[in-house]
C-alpha cells in the first residue's frame, strides 16, 4: 500500500488543552447550562415493581400540585409518529429494540419511568412526581444473572454472535501445564460526573431544537427525526462540552425521546436531568459477566489450547453484545482457540458499552489465567507473553499493520522495577505490607471511519476547522488543532479555531470506540492538506514555507478559501491486522491483617501509534489507569434481587477511585507511527487505557498475598476470607 | 419534598421554645438531614436552624479533674486541626479525619455529627422495608445486603450500624454530652448517649424531644501519648467505615496501666469493649496480650451472611490497632 509517511513529528510536549482554562474557570458551558426562556423541567416517577403491569395510576394531586404544566403517562402521553410505525407487534424484531417509554402499562424493571412531570421548576416537578401513585399487577421477576445462567443462549444478531473454534481447542486437556478458571466481572456503572442531559425546545411546529449529553450529535439527530418523523435537517442537536460519558451517551435513551415528546406538549422548552439514582437503571451500564477460561501449556509455556467462554446479562427486550471474549481469538500464537459467547435476558434495562467495553472484562479473565498460569509454570509473566507473542493475527493469519508490544513490554517493565518482584508470591514486604506486582496487556481494534471536515481560511487570519464531532472530555479538539497546527506550520495555534459539537456541521462519527483521533483527526489532515494545496495554487509557484495569509486573501479579495473533505481508511488496509495494545504494570501494596489494598505505583504503556496530542494522551491513559483502579478494587453496582433493586445507586456507596486511592502513574509511550492507518500515524487509545488494568491490579494482588481474586471487585473481605 | 416551617432564631431559649414538638428538627450543618429530606426518608414540619446560637469554641477548665469542652456547632474540621485537641486527644483527631470527605468536615458539626443516622441502604430506600424508618415494616437487611451490617447489640428489628467515625472516638474518651432543654440542663455519658435498637430501632439516641445539645466535654487522660484510630474501609476516603477502632493506652513502663477501647462499623452505637479493657489493665503491652483482649471482645459477636467477614476482620483489626498505639511495629 502507499506507505504516506509525509512526517515523523518529533515526541514533543506537545500544546495545551485548548479548552482548558474554560473548563477551570467555569466558562465551559455544558448542556444542562442552557436557560431558555419558558423554560421548564421534567422530571419522572418510577416504578418501584421489578415486572408487572400498572394496574391504575393516579396522577390527579400531581397535576393539581403548584407549577405543573402537563404530568405524562402511559395512558394520556402524545403518540411519538415513529414509535407507530412498521413492525408488526405478533412479530418482535429477533434482536429486540429499546424500551419506549409511556406506550404501554408493562413494567420491565425496577426504576423504570411510569410518568413524566413537566414543571416551571425542578423542584416543584420533584415534588409532583412524588404525588403519584401507582397499583400494579406483580410477576416474578429475574435480575439474578448468576441464577440465570442456565438461560443463556448466543446471541440472535449482532456482531458478538457464533462460536468460535480453530484447530482443537479441547487440546488444553491433554496439556502439560493447565488452568481451569471461572472469573466475575460485575455490574460496572458509567457515573461520569456530568448527569444525563435533554433540553428540548420546539422552534416551530416541524423543527426542533435540543441541547443533550451525547457522545454523537448526528446520531442523536437522527434518532430524533426518526421518533418523529421530521426531516433530519429539522432536528439541531448541540453538545460543545461533555462532562464525562464513558459510553453511557452513545445511543439515544428512551428518556431523551420523552423530553422532546414533553416539549411538544406544553409548547415551551422543556430540561431533563436525570439524578443520580436514575443514571443506574436509565442509562445503561457494564453487564455482570461470567467467564470461564480453560489454558493448557507445554512444559516450555507455549500455548497448545485455549477456550474462553462468557455469559452476560441483557434485558428482556433487547440483546446487547460486547467483544467479551474476541480478544482471546488473537491475542496469543496459540494454534487452537476456542471462543463461546452468550447472553441471558434478565428484567432489567439494557446494559451499554462501558469504556473498554467487553475486552475490558474479557482482558480481566484472559489476563489473569495467563498470570495464573505463568505461576503454575514457575516463569515470569511477561516470559510467557513474550514465548507465546503473536508476530501475525492468528485469527485471520494477516500481517498487523504494526505492533511493537515486546518493546511495550520492556519499558514498562524497566520503569516500575519490575526486576523488584519475586516470583514466589508472598515473599516481599515493607514497612509491614505485602508487596507484589503485576502486569496485564490490553488490545483493541484501531481502524478508520468516514469523517467530513470543512477547514477555511479566514482574512482575519484564523483557521477554521468544523466537524459535527463531540469532545467527551478526552481532548479531541485539542489533537485536532495539534493536527492543523502541523500542517499550517506558520499559523500559530491561537489562530485556529476547531469547532465541533453542532449537528449543522459536517458529519463526523460519534465518539466512542477508540476511533475519533484515526477518524476525524484523518479528516483533519487531509482537508488542512487539501486547503494548502488550494492555496499553493492561488498564490502560484513560490512562496513561503510560512505565507501571509491574511495579505494574500486581501489581495485576491477573497473574504476566506475553504475545502470540505470527507476520507475514510485505504482498502488495503484490509489487508492487515490492526490493533492497539496497552501493557499495564502496577505495584501494590496490601495490609497483611485487613486485607485492605493500596494501589503503589502504575505504570502504563501506550503501543498506539503515533501521540497526536502527547498531553491530552498522557491524560487519558491516567483516566483509563484511574478507571481500571475502579474496576479492580471498587466499582460493583449491587443489586437486591428479592427487590430488583440496586441498592447502591450513589456516589457514597458506589465507589469509585478519590485521589487519595490514586498514586504516581506514569504513561509511557512507544510512540511509533502507524501510516498504514491514517496519514498521522495515530491509532486509538480511549479503550485501551483500560483493557488489561483490572488484571493487572488482581495479579499484583495475587503476587503480593497468594491470594487470586477472580471476582471483582476486590474488596478487603474477600482476601480475608 | 413537603412544605415545612424554617427558622433561625437568634438565642438559645428561642430554640428551645421551638422545638418542643416531635415534628420540629434542629438543622445545625445539614450534610445528613437534608439528604434525609430529599429522599423522603425524613419530613419535619419544621426546621430549627441553630446556626445563630453561640454553640462553638474549644477551651479548657482547670478543676478537680481538668478537661476540654468542645461547643456542638464546631465543625469537624476545625476540632480535627486545632491544637489543644491534637495535643491532648489526639485520637479525637485521627477519628475526625478519618470520617467523611474534607468538604462534609467543613460543614458538618460536632452535634450533627453525633445526630447523623444509618448509611442502611433500606433505611434510605422508601421503596423497601425498614423498621427504622416505619416501625414494624420489616428489616430489609436481615436477609439482604448485610455487608456493612452489624455484628454486636442486633434485635429482630435492626441491624444496623451508627456510621460515625467521631463517636468511636468520643466513646472510648470517656466524653459527655451536656443537653439543654426548658427543663434545665443534664449530662449524658457519652457510651450512654447513642443505644442499641432492641424493640425501638426507630430511636438511634436517648434524646428526648424539646432538647438540644449544647457542647462535649472530654475528661482529662493519659492516652495521648499511644493513641490510634484504625478505619478499615474500601477506599482510602470518603468511605464507611467496614471496621474502625479506636484506642487509648496508658502506658507506664511497658505496663498497661489503662486502656480505652472502642469499636466503629459493628453495632448500632459505638461499641465499647469493656472486658478487652479490663484484660489489659495492668499487662505488658504484648501482641499475645493483644490477641487475648480482641478475643474477648468479640465474644457474642453474631454475623449476617455477607457480614461473616467481620468476625475476622474485627479481631485482626483491635490486635492492629492496639499494636500501633502501643507503637509495637
Amino acid at each position: 500500500m502507499k506507505q504516506q509517511a509525509q512526517h515523523t513529528p518529533p515526541f514533543t510536549e506537545g500544546i495545551n488543552r485548548v479548552d482548558g482554562i474554560m473548563k477551570v474557570t467555569g466558562a465551559a458551558k455544558y448542556s444542562a447550562e442552557y436557560e431558555l426562556p419558558g423554560m421548564t423541567y421534567a422530571v419522572f416517577a418510577i416504578s418501584n415493581i421489578t415486572k408487572g403491569i400498572i394496574t391504575s395510576i393516579d396522577i390527579k394531586a400531581a397535576e393539581r400540585a403548584p407549577g405543573v404544566l402537563a404530568v405524562l403517562t402511559h395512558l394520556n402521553a402524545p403518540k411519538v409518529p415513529g414509535y407507530e410505525s412498521g413492525k408488526d407487534p405478533s412479530k418482535p424484531p429477533t434482536t429486540g429494540g429499546p424500551l419506549k417509554f409511556f406506550v404501554d402499562n408493562t413494567v420491565k424493571y425496577n426504576g423504570q419511568p411510569i410518568a413524566m412531570v413537566v414543571a416551571d421548576s425542578f423542584e416543584r416537578a420533584t415534588y409532583a412526581a412524588s404525588l403519584i401513585k401507582a397499583q400494579y399487577k406483580k410477576e416474578q421477576h429475574e435480575t439474578d444473572t448468576e441464577k440465570n445462567k442456565f438461560k443463556a443462549a448466543a446471541p440472535k444478531g449482532g456482531r458478538n454472535g457464533g462460536d468460535y473454534k480453530r484447530g482443537t481447542p479441547d487440546d488444553w486437556k491433554t496439556a502439560a501445564v493447565k488452568v481451569e478458571q471461572e472469573y466475575v466481572v460485575p455490574i460496572n456503572v458509567h457515573n461520569p460526573m456530568e448527569l444525563s442531559v435533554t433540553l428540548a425546545h420546539w422552534t416551530a411546529d416541524d423543527k426542533v431544537t435540543v441541547y443533550a449529553k451525547t457522545q454523537g450529535v448526528k446520531s442523536t439527530q437522527n434518532a430524533i427525526a426518526q421518533a418523529f418523523k421530521l426531516p433530519v435537517e429539522n432536528v439541531q442537536v448541540t453538545t460543545k462540552f461533555v462532562g464525562g460519558a464513558f459510553g453511557n451517551a452513545l445511543r439515544t435513551w428512551p428518556h431523551e425521546i420523552a423530553t422532546v415528546q414533553a416539549a411538544k406538549l406544553v409548547k415551551r422548552p422543556v430540561k431533563t436531568v436525570l439524578t443520580r439514582e436514575l443514571q443506574f437503571n436509565t442509562v445503561g451500564y457494564r453487564p455482570y459477566t461470567w467467564q470461564k477460561v480453560s489454558m493448557g501449556a507445554s512444559a516450555d509455556g507455549k500455548l497448545t489450547g485455549i477456550i474462553h467462554e462468557a455469559t452476560a446479562q441483557t434485558s428482556s427486550f433487547e440483546e446487547f453484545t460486547e467483544g467479551t471474549v474476541n480478544m482471546t481469538r488473537f491475542m496469543y500464537a496459540c494454534p487452537s482457540v476456542g471462543t463461546v459467547y452468550k447472553i441471558t435476558p434478565l428484567d432489567v434495562n439494557t446494559p451499554t458499552w462501558m469504556r473498554g467495553p467487553g475486552e475490558a472484562t474479557g482482558a480481566f479473565a484472559l489476563e489473569s489465567a495467563m498470570d495464573e498460569l505463568a505461576d503454575k509454570l514457575g516463569i515470569d509473566p511477561i516470559e510467557l507473553r513474550i514465548r507465546n507473542h503473536a508476530d501475525t493475527d492468528p485469527e485471520n493469519g494477516k500481517p498487523f499493520s504494526s505492533k511493537n508490544l515486546k518493546e511495550a513490554y520492556e519499558m514498562g517493565a524497566d520503569k516500575i522495577g519490575w526486576s523488584k518482584r519475586k516470583l514466589k508470591p508472598g515473599t516481599l514486604t515493607e514497612d509491614g505490607w505485602l508487596i507484589g506486582y503485576g502486569m496485564g496487556t490490553g488490545v483493541f481494534g484501531a481502524g478508520r471511519g468516514r469523517a467530513t471536515v470543512k477547514a477555511a481560511l479566514l482574512d482575519s487570519g484564523t483557521l477554521l476547522i468544523q466537524t459535527s464531532v463531540t469532545d467527551i472530555g478526552v481532548g479531541t479538539g485539542t489533537a485536532m488543532t495539534q493536527i492543523a497546527s502541523e500542517i499550517f506550520t506558520g499559523i500559530p495555534v491561537k489562530k485556529i479555531k476547531f469547532e465541533l459539537g453542532d449537528s449543522s456541521l459536517p458529519p463526523s462519527p460519534t465518539q466512542g470506540g477508540s476511533t475519533i483521533t484515526s477518524t476525524v483527526g484523518g479528516a483533519v489532515h487531509d482537508a488542512c492538506t487539501q486547503l494548502k494545496e488550494k492555496f499553493q495554487q492561488l498564490i502560484g509557484n513560490g512562496g513561503t514555507d510560512k505565507p501571509d495569509y491574511v495579505k494574500v486573501l486581501k489581495e485576491k479579495n477573497l473574504p476566506q478559501l475553504e475545502v470540505t473533505v470527507t476520507s475514510s481508511g485505504s482498502t488495503e488496509m484490509r489487508n492487515f491486522s490492526s490493533y492497539s495494545y496497552s501493557v499495564h504494570f502496577v505495584k501494590v501494596k496490601v495490609h497483611p491483617k485487613t486485607g485492605v489494598v493500596r494501589v503503589d505505583n502504575v505504570v502504563s504503556v501506550a503501543d498506539s501509534g503515533h501521540i497526536v496530542s502527547p498531553k491530552t494522551a498522557r491524560s487519558q491513559i491516567i483516566g483509563g489507569a484511574i478507571g481500571g483502579i475502579g474496576m479492580a478494587l471498587m466499582e460493583e453496582g449491587i443489586m437486591d434481587h428479592r427487590y430488583g433493586r440496586y441498592v447502591n445507586n450513589n456516589y457514597a456507596d458506589y465507589h469509585v477511585p478519590i485521589s487519595a486511592d490514586i498514586p504516581q502513574i506514569d504513561a509511557l509511550f512507544v510512540n511509533k507511527p502507524d501510516y498504514r492507518v491514517n496519514p498521522m500515524g495515530a491509532k486509538g487509545m480511549g479503550e485501551i487505557a483500560l483493557i488489561g488494568m483490572s488484571a493487572a491490579v488482581a495479579n499484583a494482588v495475587y503476587n503480593a498475598t497468594g491470594k487470586r481474586i477472580r471476582e471483582l471487585p476486590i474488596t478487603p473481605d474477600k482476601l480475608l476470607a | 419534598m413537603k412544605q415545612f416551617q424554617y427558622i433561625r432564631p437568634a438565642t438559645q431559649q428561642s430554640v428551645l421554645d421551638a422545638i418542643t414538638k416531635p415534628g420540629a428538627r434542629i438543622l445545625a450543618g445539614g450534610s445528613n438531614l437534608i439528604d434525609l429530606m430529599k429522599r423522603g426518608v425524613t419530613s419535619p414540619d419544621k426546621l430549627v436552624d441553630i446556626q445563630k446560637l453561640p454553640l462553638k469554641g474549644i477551651s479548657k477548665s482547670t478543676g478537680n479533674v481538668s478537661s476540654i469542652s468542645i461547643g456542638a456547632l464546631e465543625l469537624n474540621s476545625a476540632v480535627a486541626e486545632n491544637k489543644l485537641i491534637k495535643e491532648e486527644f489526639p485520637l479525637l483527631s485521627m477519628a475526625l479525619n478519618a470520617g467523611a470527605s474534607p468538604q462534609l468536615r467543613n460543614m458538618a458539626t460536632v452535634g450533627g455529627n453525633m445526630m447523623q443516622r444509618t448509611r442502611c441502604t433500606y433505611f434510605y430506600d422508601t421503596a423497601m422495608p425498614c423498621n427504622k424508618r416505619e416501625p414494624n415494616s420489616g428489616c430489609g437487611a436481615m436477609e439482604g445486603i448485610n455487608r456493612m451490617h452489624a455484628i454486636f447489640g442486633t434485635s429482630e428489628k435492626c441491624i444496623a450500624v451508627h456510621p460515625s467515625d467521631m463517636c468511636v472516638a468520643l466513646a472510648a474518651l470517656d466524653a459527655s454530652v451536656e443537653v439543654k432543654s426548658k427543663k434545665g440542663t443534664r449530662y449524658i455519658p457519652f457510651t450512654e448517649f447513642h443505644r442499641l435498637p432492641g424493640e425501638t430501632p426507630q430511636l438511634d439516641n436517648t434524646l428526648t424531644t424539646g432538647e438540644l445539645i449544647t457542647r462535649v466535654i472530654i475528661p482529662h487522660n493519659n492516652f495521648a501519648k499511644n493513641s490510634y484510630y484504625l478505619k478499615v474501609r474500601d477506599r482510602a476516603s470518603y468511605a464507611f467505615a467496614l471496621i474502625s477502632v479506636a484506642v487509648g493506652l496508658d502506658i507506664q513502663g511497658g505496663n498497661i496501666k489503662e486502656a480505652r477501647l472502642a469499636m466503629g462499623g459493628v453495632a448500632h452505637k459505638p461499641w465499647r469493649l469493656k472486658a478487652a479493657e479490663q484484660f489489659l489493665k495492668g499487662k505488658p503491652a504484648t501482641v499475645a496480650n493483644f490477641e487475648q483482649a480482641a478475643s474477648l471482645a468479640m465474644q457474642g459477636a453474631k454475623s449476617f451472611g455477607h457480614n461473616d467477614f467481620k468476625l475476622k476482620m474485627a479481631p485482626a483489626s483491635i490486635i492492629e490497632a492496639l499494636s500501633n498505639a502501643a507503637k509495637l511495629s
